[in-house]
């Protein structure tokens, strides 16, 4: 389906103490909410050059038939980076920040956010393998959105690389 | 609200985006803008002991790029999926050309469920981000998602 669907190989390799602990896959993370900003959406929109005003001018959004400013597609991601330790991965895995790539990112969409949302993220490892010999280590966070009446949003796949070099 | 004007639903159909070149600026404003305060992007001498010659890009910004190239195309309602593989580091000074090719595009009933290829690249047509979308687009005016 999608370039980064492509499933993942796990690689028993020799005990290695460096190696992350694969029984973390499965580790749930404490639920948070977070609420869906105006002034956040309008910020990210021009940091990246958005000029469709349907992301960051309400009147604009409701004149096109939304409800309200509109969430564009990447922004659920930055979201989450406001949980209480947008580090708890890599804390509970042991993992230096300096020695992370962003690997593969996905999004599943079931139903648009709006500024005005309440959005409820629920987070687990989903998998850690690892590729050349363990040089490369790879952590695998899911997440699924809710929105404040309970229908789900998206579903979100964070690939991240640790550099064992 | 239609949801697109419909003249790119044809397989082999590209649409492009071109991106203006990355600044250190830009790198420290998406930092604030998208939460990721990784010091690596804003902060050169972080980037050096980390072994690097230099800050460089969040890759979810070259992916937030491919997501103005998706929200060009049709209203973000319509995207159904969006996942894209980071190739490449995407560093100061790149100027990215998103770019988008329909590999497959079914209509029925006023529907259209369209595939597209993504890719992104800088000026020396470097890869740096490939990935995939899937869309669904009701070309009736009529809302999708109310």
């Amino acid at each position: 389906m999608s370039v980064a669907a492509t499933e993942p190989a796990f690689v028993p390799t020799n005990a290695n103490k460096s190696m992350l602990d694969r029984s973390f896959i499965g580790s749930a993370f404490k639920p948070f909410s977070i609420a869906v900003e105006p002034g956040r959406l309008k910020f990210f929109a021009k940091v990246i050059g958005e000029t469709d005003p349907l992301f960051f001018d309400r009147s604009a959004a409701k004149a096109a038939g939304y409800k309200d400013v509109m969430v564009p597609p990447t922004f659920l991601w930055c979201l989450e980076m406001a949980r209480e330790n947008p580090l708890d991965t890599l804390d509970l895995l042991g993992i230096d920040i300096a020695k992370i790539l962003h690997g593969e990112q996905s999004f599943r969409y079931f139903k648009s956010a709006y500024s005005g949302d309440r959005l409820t993220y629920k987070a687990h490892i989903a998998d850690i393998y690892d590729k050349k010999k363990g040089q490369l280590e790879f952590v695998v966070r899911e997440t699924q959105i809710i929105n404040q009446d309970d229908v789900p949003v998206a579903e979100l796949r964070t690939t991240v690389i640790v550099r064992n070099d | 609200m239609p949801s697109a004007t419909a003249d790119f639903l044809e397989v082999g159909k590209i649409v492009t985006l071109p991106i203006d070149a990355i600044t250190r600026t830009q790198l420290a404003l998406y930092a604030g803008a998208s939460g990721d305060h990784n010091p690596i992007h804003i902060d050169i001498d972080f980037a050096r002991a980390a072994g690097m010659p230099d800050v460089f890009a969040h890759g979810m910004l070259g992916m937030a790029f491919l997501g103005r190239l998706l929200t060009s195309m049709v209203g973000p309602e319509c995207i159904r999926s969006f996942s894209v593989r980071f190739v490449s580091i995407i560093n100061v000074g790149d100027r990215l050309i998103c770019s988008a090719t329909v590999t497959r595009c079914e209509l029925a009933e006023g529907v259209a469920s369209v595939t597209l290829e993504l890719s992104s690249a800088n000026q020396a047509g470097d890869v740096k981000l490939v990935g995939a979308a899937e869309l669904t687009i009701v070309l009736l005016a009529e809302k999708v998602d109310e």
